[in-house]
């Protein structure tokens, strides 16, 4: 058969592309090299919603993170996914550093962004006791927000798979032929033909652009390290706290996440190989001296939870890359989406889907399509009342797997048996929050994996981490 | 089991265990070897012996079991939640709570070890689960960073699983295990034991496939240059143990930042009346011996409580940690004790010839000589009655270790 269109990565930019082509009726499969959704930049990054004041007014980094910051509390509730809207303020450290306060409230207004003021320390600190004193000024945007990115990405595909849409995991693209009416995609699970590649591969959409001939795209991996520390730490600050950008970089952030806990980094790093998420000692340390320079309560790594790093997909041109390819006319970049990519997401794919559709000469609507992702059964947020009744309903939902994040077996077997559910035991965890908590997994992954080869039908030793060859057990004992 | 099985002999009608796990006996189930019960006992006995024992008993006792039933709220007025597969949503309110609740296993990520994340990390508690509960191998070639009892008892067990235990590395200048650990877990085996070195990276995207060591210098800050790479595809973790007191901290406890453990008196009282704690989440023990007197002192705390009602003004003394001595327990000292009290307490580092002075106001009121002491085994003193009468309110009892020249 050939598809309509086949979405290349099952990032936050294919999956929610994938999710506005379905109202539309037309075949489409999402491909996904990895064994589960968001596993490139969108599984590691600092999860926020841009005001939109940072991008060079009339680039499409601005106009698209203004569009889909302010889709985004509309398309989290359709999904089900947690958005919080909490506010970001970039802090001046000397009367130096207002100048370029100044600067990004003129382009904030430009590029359209509301509300945005500049706040004196005074009003600052009122706002937020934990920062330091030698705070001058800040920028306050009370339209920027904070979201789980992975968790907003499953919860699209989820959604895409429910309209229709077929999901393909460990499918990656080796090359790229051209048919008579269609492309090939020769792909680890074999031929996929279709009429319009949209082209969602995150660091790797340059090489994805080259199988098509278009070698207009060049993507650097730009390394960002972050610390993420216990829900202890979760109220240290209530907004989004950035640095002012200097030529050295847009500095570190320090930001509570949408689960409560406190989120610190990125550092910025060219790298060669794009394949490298490694975490590094100078990279970790300079996160923790950044981040101390901005709430200096935080000095060192007692209350760390884990340590992790993403890459961004950073083009050469400093802007997002979105359209139809000059070279090759049926393939449709959403390129170079870096910061703030995840913001500028949701104004994307709308706009992809609406050029797609365009271009196929579709406009019937897929009349069946439902917007709506109900948010899976969170254990821990129910009442005393919802949760006696849950059970009586299914035991599975009183037996707790997860002691540190309280996430029942009722919940993991959910999550594995969910549209593109999970297959692996950091699939659990990104859908659950199993094994996300404090013991990092100490006690309950070897429940993860006894429950994962129950559900999946699978040996133990074929349970992994995630994917491949990551591998837990290695057989049986003597 | 311990603290039930002491509170019922102690006239205590109503009592019920509420246990997250299965089976009664904890982490004692996967603990297969033995060493277990010297004190006792005064036997030598295997993990799921000697909690066999308690078991065994409480099936006799009409103690009421709840296994696979995990309290997820204790609220300030003792009312105690929990949920289970076959209990659905329990409300229990109590006279007396008594937390034995355990600890957990640092993990990777409060090291903040750099490097890739791939599968094949994991604390030595978890891979003992894997291979002593459900009959697996997580590993073949194996690191252990850490010298904590369980890496190495874990170093042993591999070993004799067929792995191959390349070495333990610990960061301090010394183990933080027990000495007879040391002898029969790694020096029987040939395992090397290195010192003042550390993994300062993981290698692997998807398996661990090796790790860089070095030698840390006197901060513990990895040393330039000294870098090695170790083939492995496991790198198991012992690095230390947390006592788990998220329920502590709901219910308003308030805890001891050395310890991690709540503050209590010499009953194991913590700052909520009639609440006790013992064991690993008090303080992180190295003999279950050690662990079953706690708890049976705790229950003798909870059934004065509930014969007193919990009316009566304690006054307290404090005991305080002094030059060498890390932390003591209990934490403070009921001046009304009728009994002798024994106090717990770590040294900071290895001591050779020294003496541990325990002074009352200033006044030193024992002095006793030690060959050696270490910070990988728990010390204790006992305070006769005689000395416990020397105690005002607000005394200070004063532990320190004096270095002989």
């Amino acid at each position: 058969m050939i598809y309509d269109v086949a979405v290349i990565g099952a990032g936050i930019i294919g999956a929610l592309t994938a999710r506005e082509l379905a109202r539309y009726k037309l075949n489409a499969v999402l491909i996904e090299k990895c064994n589960d959704v968001a596993m490139g930049t969108t599984k590691a990054n600092s999860a926020i919603v841009h005001a939109g004041f940072d991008a060079a007014p009339g680039s499409n980094k601005a106009i698209f993170n203004v569009k889909g910051a302010e889709l985004m509390p509309s398309v989290t509730a359709e999904l089900g996914v947690p958005y919080s809207n909490n506010g970001s303020l970039v802090v001046a450290f000397s009367e130096d550093e207002m100048p370029e306060l100044e600067n990004l409230l003129k382009r904030g207004i430009e590029n359209g962004v509301k509300e945005l003021r500049i706040l004196s320390a005074e009003e600052l600190f009122e706002l937020e006791p934990n920062i330091s004193k030698q705070a001058v000024a800040a920028l306050h945007a009370p339209t920027a927000g904070i979201v789980c990115p992975y968790e907003f990405a499953i919860a699209a595909t989820e959604n895409a798979v429910s309209n229709g849409i077929e999901f393909m995991r460990n499918c990656e693209v080796q090359a790229v032929e051209k048919a008579e009416d269609c492309s090939v995609l020769k792909t680890t699970q074999g031929d996929i033909k279709a009429r319009v590649v949209v082209n969602a591969a995150g660091v790797f959409a340059d090489d994805i652009a080259r199988m098509f001939g278009d070698d207009g795209i060049s993507i650097i991996a730009r390394k960002g390290e972050y610390y993420l520390f216990d829900k202890a730490k979760g109220h240290v600050v209530f907004h989004t706290v950035f640095q002012c950008p200097t030529p050295m970089g847009k500095g570190v952030l320090v930001t509570p996440t949408v689960d409560g806990n406190l989120l610190i980094g990125p550092t910025a790093l060219d790298i060669e190989d794009k394949n490298d998420t490694s975490t590094t000692y100078p990279g970790l340390m300079d996160v923790l001296n950044k981040a101390h320079k901005s709430v200096p309560e935080i000095i060192n790594t007692r209350d760390v939870i884990t340590a992790f790093s993403g890459l961004r997909a950073h083009s050469k041109t400093h802007d997002f890359i979105i359209g139809f390819s000059e070279k090759a006319p049926s393939l449709y970049n959403l390129a170079g989406i870096e910061s703030p990519g995840l913001s500028a997401a949701p104004a994307i794919a709308v706009h992809a889907a609406e050029e797609i559709v365009k271009k196929l000469g579709i406009s019937d609507l897929n009349e069946s399509f439902n917007p709506v992702r109900e948010r899976p059964i969170r254990f821990r947020y129910l009442d005393d009342e919802e949760m006696a009744e849950l059970i009586k309903k299914d035991p599975r939902y009183g037996h707790i797997i997860c002691r540190c994040e309280t996430i029942t077996e009722g919940e993991i077997v959910e999550a594995i048996h969910a549209p593109a559910g999970a297959r692996d035991i950091d699939g659990v965890k990104r859908r659950t929050r199993a094994g996300m908590g404090r013991c990092q997994g100490g006690f309950c992954s070897s429940k993860v994996l006894e429950i994962l080869s129950r559900e999946l039908n699978i040996p133990y030793e074929e349970v992994t981490k995630a994917g491949g060859e990551s591998r837990i057990l290695f057989g049986r004992t003597k | 089991m311990a603290a039930a099985l002491k509170a019922r002999e102690l006239g205590v009608e109503k009592i019920i265990i509420l246990e997250r796990s299965e089976t009664l006996g904890g982490i004692l189930e996967q603990c297969i070897h033995t060493g277990f019960g010297l004190h006792y006992f005064k036997e030598e006995l295997s993990g799921p012996e000697y909690a066999g024992r308690f078991i065994e008993q409480i099936r006799q006792s009409d103690i009421d079991v709840k296994t696979n039933t995990m309290v997820i709220d204790i609220d300030s007025d003792k009312v105690v939640t929990a949920v289970g597969p076959d209990e659905g949503l329990l409300k229990i309110q109590a006279k007396a709570i008594i937390l034995a609740m355990g600890c957990r296993e640092r993990p990777r990520g409060a090291l903040s070890i750099p490097g890739h994340r791939p599968a094949g990390v994991m604390t030595a508690g978890t891979a003992q689960k894997y291979v002593n509960i459900d009959g697996y191998m997580p590993g073949r070639k194996i690191v252990i960073l850490g010298s904590g009892d369980i890496g190495l008892i874990m170093a042993r067990r591999m070993t004799l699983e067929g792995a191959e235990v390349k070495m333990v590395c610990e960061l301090m200048p010394y183990s933080g295990g027990l000495a007879r650990n040391i002898v029969q877990c790694l020096d029987d085996y040939g395992i090397p034991l290195k010192l003042s070195c550390t993994v300062v990276d993981i290698h692997g995207r998807e398996r661990v496939e090796g790790v860089t060591i070095a030698k840390v210098d006197e901060n513990l800050r990895p040393i330039k240059g000294t870098e090695e790479y170790v083939e492995c595809d496991t790198l198991l973790l012992s690095v230390g143990l947390i006592p788990e007191n998220e329920l502590s901290k709901s219910a308003g406890i308030e805890l001891n930042c050395i310890t991690g453990g709540p503050d209590v008196d010499e009953m194991r009282e913590t700052s909520q009346r009639g609440v006790f704690a013992c064991g690993n989440v008090l303080q992180v023990h190295d003999l279950v011996d050690y662990v079953t007197l706690e708890a049976q002192i705790a229950a003798e705390g909870a059934a004065e409580y509930i014969k007193s009602g919990g009316t009566d003004e304690k006054k307290y003394a404090y005991a305080v940690h002094q030059e060498g001595v890390r932390y003591i327990v209990p934490q403070k000292i009921n001046i009304a004790s009728e009994k002798d009290v024994d106090l717990y307490f770590r040294v900071c580092r290895i001591y050779k010839n020294s003496k541990l002075i325990v002074k009352i106001d200033g006044e030193t009121v024992i002095s006793k000589k030690k060959p050696k002491l270490a910070p990988g085994e728990m010390e204790t003193i006992k305070l006769k009655k005689d000395m416990l009468s020397k105690l005002k309110e607000d005394s200070i009892v004063e532990i320190s270790v004096e270095e002989s020249l």
